[in-house]
């Protein structure tokens, strides 16, 4: 990337996950443990489909949200196993992302301290490290503040990389905030500030308003390397299903623009796939 | 007394909770909803007014700034942060009989989905709005709905959920509640969701946001 070079990310984790049996209402990090194997596969089509680097099957791995499956305990081996899986697809040559999620619980309701924060997002940044992550990304983040947390801690406790991107949505004035309000500006100065290495967007409405936010983002700094995982737009549902709308080609016709934008690192987030992955290597080998 | 409601409604849109409150900026040092309500009740305003004049505008004001996309969650928390203060005060005279609220709303996030940002904002902004709202949580299963609305006829039920993977728990959640307990309106709401899905699963009403909730039942308890 310091070359100028664009990466290949990889694409969705939770909508694979289910497609290989995963029940709404399973932990999906438990996997990691009990299906090994299938988390294997998945880190591995996406090595085969030409990734420059794969995520790690630990978004929701925090104290937090484990605690929902009553498996606060097992932090740690949970994470770790899941660094060790992505670390043997990606073999030596390519990057792991150690992923981590938000928490679900609220600051300003003051459902959770600061210091609870830090303190989850330092045990599973460390335990992602512990099983081989070279960064940790720090992802779908609405609360600024929950995300410079996050941010600190795995910069502070690791020496990991730290990448953080956040899910913004366009606002009927056009343009774009997350949940919480946050401006892709104003993530842009408090991530930086706080230590992140790479930061970007990911989740979201599909690849179109990538392109917005990545201008955004580069309209307050020129230099930060931005990552973007787009989902394959918003999910439509049929017969039982959940399906969504964007195909490979749509994906990767949007690619030259994103990286024209300024966008560094391209993959994909929900109901994105290997073939999505693969037009994307494609597109960006030729460029 | 007019002028107390004005001030109370005023505290509501901008989720002034309290005088020891510094949020928001522009009105410390004042009063807050906690202390207006009771100031209210004191110099012996009517439970029903400080319900329909006081804390309904304000709520209804923000949740038309949300919709709008003028302010966003942190604000509505803020608000609905002061409402509850306010209400707080109000049980008392909910249980009496003294006031009434516009009907019961149950809602809860569904089963095999642990999120409830989203659920906890919606249940807030309806009570604020003069419902009665009974929060089942999150990973709700039909069985525990079809009890609720058993317990609490003609109430409205609202289901959440905010992944693609859980939506689909919705239709037959809807379903089991309509077998059960036929006539029972279900609506909808979450990231995932829409009109199309609504009609596609069977439930009465998809809200994109709060207030539209809010105007759905306004209607359906007119």
């Amino acid at each position: 990337m310091q070359k100028g070079r664009v990466l290949v990310s990889d694409g969705a984790w939770g909508t694979f996950l289910q497609k290989k049996g995963l029940h709404p209402g399973e932990c999906p990090e438990q996997w990691n443990v009990t299906r090994p194997n299938d988390v294997f596969d998945i880190a591995q089509s996406y090595i085969e489909a030409g990734s420059d680097m794969i995520e790690t099957n630990s978004f929701g791995g925090n104290y937090f949200k484990l605690k929902g499956y009553g498996l606060q305990d097992q932090v740690f081996e949970l994470n770790k196993a899941a660094a060790e899986i992505s670390r043997k697809a990606a073999g030596a040559e390519k990057f792991v992302l150690g992923s981590v999620g938000p928490t679900g619980k609220l600051l300003m309701m003051e459902e959770v301290t600061e210091i609870e924060l830090y303190n989850a997002f330092k045990e599973q940044s460390i335990a992602l490290e512990a099983g081989g992550a070279d960064a940790i990304v720090i992802e779908t983040m609405t609360d600024l503040e929950e995300a410079r947390i996050a941010v600190k801690a795995a910069k502070e406790n690791t020496n990991c990389e730290v990448i953080c991107t956040m899910t913004f949505d366009k606002i009927l004035g056009g343009e774009y905030r997350t949940m919480m309000g946050i401006s892709p500006a104003e993530m842009t100065e408090t991530l930086v500030e706080a230590g992140a290495a790479i930061i970007g967007a990911n989740c979201g409405n599909g690849i179109a308003d990538m392109i917005g936010i990545v201008k955004e983002i580069r309209k307050v700094n020129a230099l930060i390397p931005i990552l973007i995982h787009a989902n394959a737009g918003m999910p439509q549902y049929c017969d039982g299903e959940t399906t969504f709308p964007e195909t490979p080609s749509d994906m990767a016709g949007r690619v030259k623009e994103i990286i024209n934008a300024g966008a560094n690192i391209i993959g994909g987030c929900c109901g994105t796939t290997p073939d999505h992955i693969c037009e994307v290597h494609q597109i960006v080998k030729s460029l | 007394m007019n002028d107390l409601l004005t001030k109370l409604s005023d505290c509501i849109e901008f989720g002034k909770i309290n005088l020891a409150s510094p949020y928001p900026p522009q009105m410390k040092g004042q009063d807050g909803a906690d202390e207006i309500t009771r100031l209210a009740l004191e110099t012996g305003v009517n439970p029903q007014d400080i319900l329909s004049k006081g804390l309904m505008p304000g709520m209804e004001r923000i949740g038309i700034k949300f919709r709008e996309n003028r302010v966003f969650v942190p604000q509505v928390l803020m608000s609905a942060k002061a409402m509850s203060t306010a209400m707080l005060h109000l049980k008392p005279h909910f249980l009496s009989g003294a006031a009434k609220q516009k009907g019961t709303f149950i809602i809860g996030t569904v089963l095999g989905d642990l999120h409830d940002i989203g659920k906890n904002l919606v249940g807030m902004m309806v009570e604020g709005n003069g419902y009665k709202v009974i929060d089942l949580g999150t990973d709700v299963s039909s069985e525990k709905f079809i009890a609720a609305v058993k317990e609490n006829p003609n109430a409205v039920i609202g289901l959440s959920a905010l992944l693609t993977t859980t939506m689909v728990n919705m239709e037959k959640i809807t379903k089991d509640i309509k077998d059960a307990v036929p006539g029972t309106l279900v609506t909808i709401g979450g990231a995932p969701v829409n009109n199309d899905f609504c009609s596609k699963i069977g439930a009465d009403n998809y809200s994109a946001d709060p207030q539209g909730l809010v105007e759905y039942l306004n209607v359906k308890f007119a």
